[in-house]
């Protein structure tokens, strides 16, 4: 049944399209603006691009988040995805693991082009891209976790980027540390470690705030 | 209590609380107070058992614009198993199975998300306001709807701020 749960949000996002497109070609407009705002020379560029990558690849993650709940929140799906008999963590965990193959997956596959593009050292992009697999799959359930608890109240839309950075932040830190570092073990493995607590973490947070918005 | 193959119309003026008591009765809301029993057990003991016991049609359709007819109950089928050609037919959609929703009139939204509880074999029906936007052919449809759920040992409650047409029912009248 949880794959039936993410096979709807793909079909959904497939016919809508806009939001996890937005989320791609954000992360897109904004690497290409970065030359164009510091200096186009490469040597500028190789040392800054790990950061940049990371930063846009974090902003355009957080895009689709207020939609990812929200959409369902608003039209009274989301009552009957929490009678379907799946748990709350069930399907805040399904729509977690859509968000990511519908925003972070597509980051991921950008993320190489764009790295080489701003003249990243071939060496680097391979640890870039090691690095983002476990990130933005951490970004996904924090986002997701975030969503879930900011989901009926006022102004979440405001709430939910004050609420999310900050538990990025040892995310975005460890992510550039590994691209920057000569022998980046460390912090993958650190990267990995985010994950392995964010993963079963999330989930519950995420479910909690679905059963407390669907009881308000 | 509700015994099998009855029925419940819970009636009120707007406000009145209809909708709260029948996401209570859903396990989607805890109650303040008291408790909500099934077969004298507490159901919201293990509320995924409960959700799977019941189909809630709420004051909104759930339907998603960008998917047709048959696409929107697709996921609910796979719940329930059940058949969504059928479930269309039952409501009279199945003309539009392969239209996106976003060209449904209210009406027809509303007997979309009414083929949803069609579909499902759960024994309790929670029905918010069944009959709104539909016209009589549609109100007709329900009724046969609602009788064959009775017929089968199901339960229905329905919360209606106009008189329902359920026969043999018992009432509820808040506020």
């Amino acid at each position: 049944m949880l794959t039936a749960l993410i096979g709807r949000e793909i079909r959904l996002a497939l016919r809508h399209g806009a939001d996890s497109v937005a989320a791609v070609l954000f992360f897109l407009v904004v690497s290409v603006l970065f030359p164009l705002a510091i200096s186009p020379s490469p040597a500028v560029l190789a040392r800054l691009a790990g950061g940049m990558v990371w930063v846009a690849a974090l902003l355009a993650s957080l895009l689709p988040l207020e939609r990812l709940f929200g959409a369902d929140y608003d039209d009274g799906s989301l009552d009957q995805l929490l009678l379907s008999g799946l748990s709350p963590v069930a399907v805040a965990a399904g729509k977690t693991a859509a968000h990511w193959l519908l925003t972070g997956l597509p980051l991921l596959v950008a993320a190489g082009p764009i790295a080489i593009m701003l003249r990243l050292d071939p060496e680097r992009v391979a640890v870039l891209l090691e690095g983002l697999l476990p990130g933005t799959l951490t970004l996904s359930l924090i986002g997701a976790a975030g969503a879930a608890l900011v989901l009926g109240a006022r102004r979440g839309a405001m709430l939910l980027p004050l609420l999310v950075l900050p538990l990025a932040t040892p995310v975005l830190i460890f992510g550039t540390a590994a691209v920057a570092a000569d022998h980046p073990r460390a912090e993958l493995l650190l990267l990995a470690a985010l994950l392995a607590a964010a993963l079963p973490l999330c989930p519950l947070a995420a479910g909690a705030g679905l059963r407390a918005a669907a009881g308000s | 209590m509700l015994r099998p193959g009855e029925a419940l119309a819970v009636h009120g003026p707007n406000g009145a609380g209809k909708s709260t008591l029948l996401r209570l009765l859903a396990g989607l809301m805890r109650p303040a107070a008291g408790r909500l029993l099934w077969e004298g057990k507490d159901a919201l003991d293990d509320p995924p058992l409960h959700a799977r016991r019941l189909a809630y049609l709420g004051h909104q359709d759930a339907v998603k614009a960008g998917l047709t007819g048959a696409e929107n109950l697709r996921f609910a089928a796979r719940v329930s198993g059940g058949s969504v050609a059928q479930a269309l037919a039952l409501m009279e959609l199945s003309a539009l199975a392969d239209l996106p929703v976003r060209l449904y009139s209210a009406g027809q939204k509303r007997r979309l998300a009414l083929a949803r509880v069609a579909l499902s074999k759960a024994p309790l029906w929670l029905l918010d306001e069944p009959s709104n936007g539909l016209d009589t052919a549609a109100a007709a449809s329900l009724g046969r709807l609602i009788e064959a759920q009775r017929g089968q040992g199901g339960m229905v409650i329905a919360a209606s701020h106009l008189p329902l047409a359920l026969e043999r029912a018992g009432e509820l009248v808040l506020g």
